[in-house]
């Protein structure tokens, strides 16, 4: 018994979800046939089941449903109210099914209130007169007969005829209904005057006495224990025979059986140590190189076993479809409780995914798709002031992407409100009233991930606890996964989530440091380079710092051993260096060797070895060793955190280490004269240099250095520091294109990565102003400053390229606009600055007319975009040539730009990408000319 | 006694004749210790261990035992005493817990013991405290002590541990 029940649960539950999607799509296409047919025979069958294995509660429920889906059958209109009340039905079995479950009884309680609730919509919709139409409808008597005998009697079944006499053995029809009622009833099903409907013939049958005796007696001798299959078997009968007149709705089913996933577990693992076995032998077969005949099975059995493990890992996806089944009704319930129209629309549903994944991201994606219907979808009444339409449509995207899949979950609506979020992380003390008005929207957009934080403002009985967000990032980072938010005001919001195919099994470059080996996700590394001293690529040193200069760009490098405190030795030069990407963040990973690429089983880490952030996990590889998995998001945690502070992060800087990330900049700090500290952003400087003094030549009292055959001037950084005649002398190189200056410093202390909050000194031009970095004041180094200084040269060529054309740069940063400005007077444009778009607005209705403008497209109190719009929609800007400045562009943000015909897209650290577009955008206009 | 000897007692399941317990005794340092024989899945040798950098010092490292991970547990080391060092032939003993499979490394493996649960005494109280935290009692046998070893405490240590020595 308990293995009939077990099926019968597993089996109900899974007719349950299908009948609620059915029931939601129903609702909206009340005149499919298929699908209500659909929906009855399901009910049907699990009224049936309930019936036969003797849980009346269930059976009452199922068969009051079932008499209300009948009366939608023979033409009763579909009602909202009417749908809520089965889906109530179905929930309340559900909740029945859970106990069932738990304890292996039907749960005490009663059901007369559903019961009740609907019987009298079965028979309020009876008085509804219905049009002549559905008279043609060829609901015969015959037909009657016909469908049951189709049917095939399931046990606890019973025939028309055993029906029929149940029915003149009965007192009659419940007593509250009036005759008029059946009149008019038997006159809509075209029945004969005075006969009832099979269902009302059914209830009949249940109140009696008499043939219940029957019902049960008849299981009881033709039903062995086997009988657990044909209940099965008769829904496959009707299934086909459905199929063939439903024609839509059912589309052909694959045959499939039901595993138990702890057998497919199993598989997996065994599949794994064959693997492992495999290997061996080939290992013994390469080693030996006599063939004894057995090489040729060995690589069948090679093949085979490769062709098992694709084999088993494939019974482990699952199409995402399966995540999302139970949405339709959660966002149909949702719109009749907000009173919201909402449209759900899914694509991709087939994108198959690893069933540990899935099961991870199911509740994270149903609470986004609430949150959308519930914050993100506005009223009727508001999207019609908006001038959308009253309908909103949230959206569930996926897709296959490199290794990973992206589900996208975008609405309609109103989009974030960004005011109300920057006030509440004020308010929230999340950062201070200062910070929040240097972060642009996306950053502050990241917020609603923070523990706690809400915005809503009333708390719905759907969203609007503050609870969610955070555990959907949570849940989603768990299985290294990332979510981001885009959103724009008035137009929408879109959740961008990336996950990896599978936990299982990923690629993975196996690399050794110290004997020991380790792998690392090949997802994470974007290229090797091999190091060693006096080579092309060497490491170099700033302050026992390690760096490596990579295409003119300088990259952190951490020794892997040094964060495994494998060896003492710090000073590691040789070995190969893993490039690695983590979101923005760019190292290195200096390792002592590298082996090959291996597809990796993962297995999760022991809990007593979790806390360690540096492992995602372990793995046994092809040798039968196992070997630890470097987690990149880890090492980069470590990276980031510095110097200053060893200790793990636990999660709450970790939060505050995220939504500051942006706001860090890499600063190289050095000394000046009279030991002055100073600073200038890592990105400007092209490279670092130590030279004998004794090569610096002085052409008529200015120093130049021969450097890559070519002279590059050298000027101090200040007045108070000479450049040195002898020893060696510190050079930091700017470059841009072929021309160099070397700007001689004291000493290069440290690279350190930090908020930069400068205060301008307007006094000096050499400083943009002074900040505190690592708690000590240190004063930001104005380049621009220096180019003039040096460089007849620079200015000449760069004379060349320009005449002189008008420039209107809008940012709202004060660092980035007088970092910017210089740079560009010095390149020969005429610039003019704006702060906001409405200075800009001001601006140009003053009548200027700059040749270009560069703006950023995160501007304070109005987005970048918006005033690009405005500009757009002037005839006299339409084709300005508009550069647009981003922390960091993205491919959204670049189609973005691409339609509001955005010239280009730079980052704002860029400069030299800035002056090569500028130059560009110069050469066009003078061949336009 | 021969690893598959040991295996066939291991991992068959205790018959209580009468209210006798099974041990298996295990020795570290020349300590007599004896392990519940229900909570003992298998007795092994440990071949290759793959060291963990930065695990807190009681975690020897992870093994490979038939396709599955089994995090290594120094025993001495639970106990507060000095790693020998030695690189010769290392036995564990495989334990479950939580799901998670542990092999506990001992000096050596001894034999199967059916003691009385009534003969057994409580810790003398000036045992050293980190024993008296792993100890259930003491059994007297001829001419040695076998301490009883808690399964469960001898696994419950946490990420944080205690300052070193």
């Amino acid at each position: 018994m308990d293995d009939l029940l077990l099926e019968f649960l597993t089996e109900t539950s899974e007719h349950l979800e299908t009948v609620d999607v059915e029931m939601v799509r129903f609702e909206q296409d009340p005149n499919n046939q298929a699908i209500l047919s659909n929906i009855f025979r399901l009910v049907h069958t699990i009224k049936g089941t309930c019936g036969f294995l003797g849980l009346p509660r269930l059976e009452a429920l199922a068969h009051a449903a079932e008499t209300l889906m009948g009366k939608f059958r023979d033409g009763m209109p579909v009602t909202t109210s009417a749908v809520s009340l089965i889906l109530t039905t179905l929930d309340r079995i559900k909740d029945i099914l859970g106990e069932l479950e738990r304890h292996g009884v039907e749960p005490q309680g009663a059901d007369d209130d559903l019961i009740e609730a609907l019987d009298r919509m079965s028979n309020a919709g009876a008085y509804v007169p219905e049009p002549v139409a559905h008279r043609a409808k060829p609901t015969t008597v015959g037909t009657l007969v016909h469908q049951v005998l189709e049917r095939e009697l399931k046990p606890g079944e019973v025939s028309l005829d055993e029906l029929e006499r149940a029915f003149q053995e009965a007192p009659g029809p419940d007593s509250e209904e009036t005759s008029g009622t059946l009149v008019y009833q038997v006159l809509e099903r075209a029945l004969k005057p005075g006969e009832v409907s099979l269902d009302e013939l059914e209830r009949a049958f249940r109140d009696a006495p008499g043939p219940d005796q029957i019902a049960p007696a008849k299981p009881a001798v033709v039903a062995p224990p086997a009988q657990a299959r044909p209940p099965q078997k008769a829904q496959g009968a009707t299934e086909a025979s459905e199929h063939g007149e439903g024609g839509e709705g059912v589309a052909g089913k694959v045959q499939t059986i039901r595993v138990n996933v702890d057998t497919l577990e199993h598989l997996m693992t065994m599949v794994s140590e064959l693997v492992l076995t495999r290997n061996q032998l080939l290992e013994i077969a390469r080693r030996n190189s006599e063939d004894y005949g057995y090489k040729v099975p060995l690589q069948r059995l090679s093949q085979v076993t490769a062709e098992l493990q694709d084999g088993v890992m494939k019974t482990r996806m699952q199409p995402i479809g399966n995540a999302w089944q139970k949405l339709p009704r959660v966002v149909r319930d949702l719109s009749n409780e907000l009173s919201k129209q909402i449209d759900l629309v899914m694509q991709g549903a087939d994108t198959e995914l690893d069933r540990q994944v899935l099961e991870v991201i199911k509740d994270p994606l149903t609470h986004m798709v609430r949150n959308s219907a519930d914050h993100g979808i506005e009223s009727p009444a508001e999207r019609r002031a908006a001038g959308k339409p009253e309908k909103g449509v949230i959206r569930l995207n996926a897709y296959h992407e490199g290794g990973s899949i992206t589900i996208e979950i975008s609405d309609d609506g109103k989009g974030l409100n960004y005011a109300a979020i920057r006030k509440k992380a004020v308010e929230r003390a999340i950062v201070s009233e200062v910070e929040i008005e240097r972060m642009s929207d996306a950053q502050v957009g990241k917020f609603i991930f923070h523990p706690g934080f809400s915005t809503a403002a009333a708390v719905t009985s759907v969203s609007g606890r503050g609870v969610g967000m955070d555990v959907v990032k949570t849940n989603i980072e768990l299985i290294g996964g990332t979510v981001d938010i885009r959103s724009e005001p008035g137009r929408g919001t879109t959740f961008t989530i990336k996950i990896p195919l599978t936990l299982a099994i990923v690629a993975a470059l196996i690399v050794s440091s110290k004997d020991q080996r380790f792998a690392i996700p090949q997802v994470a590394v974007s290229e090797l380079v091999r190091v060693s001293p006096a080579s092309e690529h060497s490491i170099e040193r700033i302050n026992g710092t390690p760096i490596l200069r990579l295409r003119e760009r300088l990259l952190p490098i951490v020794p892997l051993s040094k964060v495994m405190r494998l060896s003492e030795i710090e000073d590691v030069d040789t070995g190969f260096v893993v490039v690695t990407q983590v979101a923005q963040q760019r190292f290195g990973i200096l390792v002592d060797g590298v082996f090959h690429t291996e597809e990796i089983v993962v297995k999760p880490m022991s809990s007593k070895l979790r806390h360690i952030q540096l492992f995602s996990g372990n793995t046994i590889l092809g040798d039968g060793a196992v070997v630890l998995i470097v987690d990149p998001n880890g090492l980069a945690r470590m990276v980031g955190s510095g110097a200053q502070n060893n200790e793990f992060q636990n999660d709450v800087t970790l939060d505050q280490a995220i939504a500051a990330v942006e706001e860090l900049t890499s600063l190289l700090v050095f000394r000046g004269g009279g030991n002055s500290l100073k600073a200038v952003p890592l990105s400007l400087v092209t490279r670092l240099e130590e030279i004998d003094a004794s090569t610096i030549e002085w052409a008529s009292g200015r120093p130049v250095v021969q450097y890559r055959g070519r002279l590059m001037p050298i000027v101090s950084c200040d007045e108070d520091l000479e450049v040195r005649r002898q020893g060696m002398q510190s050079l930091l190189v700017f470059s841009d294109g072929e021309i160099s200056m070397g700007l001689a410093v004291a000493e290069i202390v440290d690279i350190v990565e930090d908020r930069l909050e400068v205060e301008l000194l307007a006094e000096r031009s050499d400083l943009v102003g002074s900040a505190v970095v690592r708690g000590k004041t240190t004063e930001i180094v104005n380049i621009a400053h220096y180019l003039p200084l040096v460089l007849e040269t620079w200015s000449r060529t760069d004379q060349r390229a320009k005449q002189g054309n008008s420039l209107l740069l809008v940012d709202g940063s004060n660092f980035f606009r007088d970092m910017l400005v210089p740079v560009l007077k010095a390149s020969g444009y005429r610039v003019h600055t704006a702060a906001t778009a409405q200075d800009a607005a001001r601006y140009l209705s003053s009548g200027a007319q700059p040749d270009f403008i560069v703006t950023d497209l995160e501007l304070p109190g109005n987005s970048g975009f918006a005033f690009i719009a405005t500009l757009r929609a002037d005839t006299q800007y339409r084709s300005i040539p508009i550069i647009g400045l981003t922390l960091r562009p993205d491919p959204q943000l670049i189609a973005l730009a691409r339609r509001f015909k955005i010239t280009e897209v730079v980052s704002k650290v860029d400069r030299r990408g800035l002056l090569s577009a500028l130059a560009e955008l110069s050469g066009s206009l003078e061949e336009a000319a | 006694m021969t690893m598959n000897a040991m295996n066939t007692v291991a991992i068959g399941t205790p018959k209580n004749f009468s209210r006798e317990m099974e041990f298996i005794t295990v020795t570290v340092a020349r300590q007599l210790l004896g392990l519940p024989i229900g909570r003992v899945h298998d007795v092994f040798v440990v071949s290759e261990m793959t060291k963990v950098p930065l695990a807190q010092a009681e975690i020897a490292g992870l093994l490979n035992l038939r396709g599955r991970v089994v995090t290594a547990v120094s025993l001495r080391s639970r106990l507060g005493l000095e790693d020998d060092g030695k690189a010769g032939r290392r036995m564990a003993v495989g334990l479950e817990n939580q799901g998670e499979a542990y092999g506990l490394l001992v000096d050596e493996v001894g034999e199967v013991l059916k003691l009385d649960p009534d003969e057994m005494q409580p810790n003398p109280v000036h045992m050293d405290r980190r024993w008296v935290n792993l100890s259930q009692g003491v059994h007297q046998l001829q001419g040695e002590l076998m301490i009883v070893l808690d399964v469960d405490a001898v696994l419950a240590f946490g990420a944080e541990r205690d300052p070193v020595q």
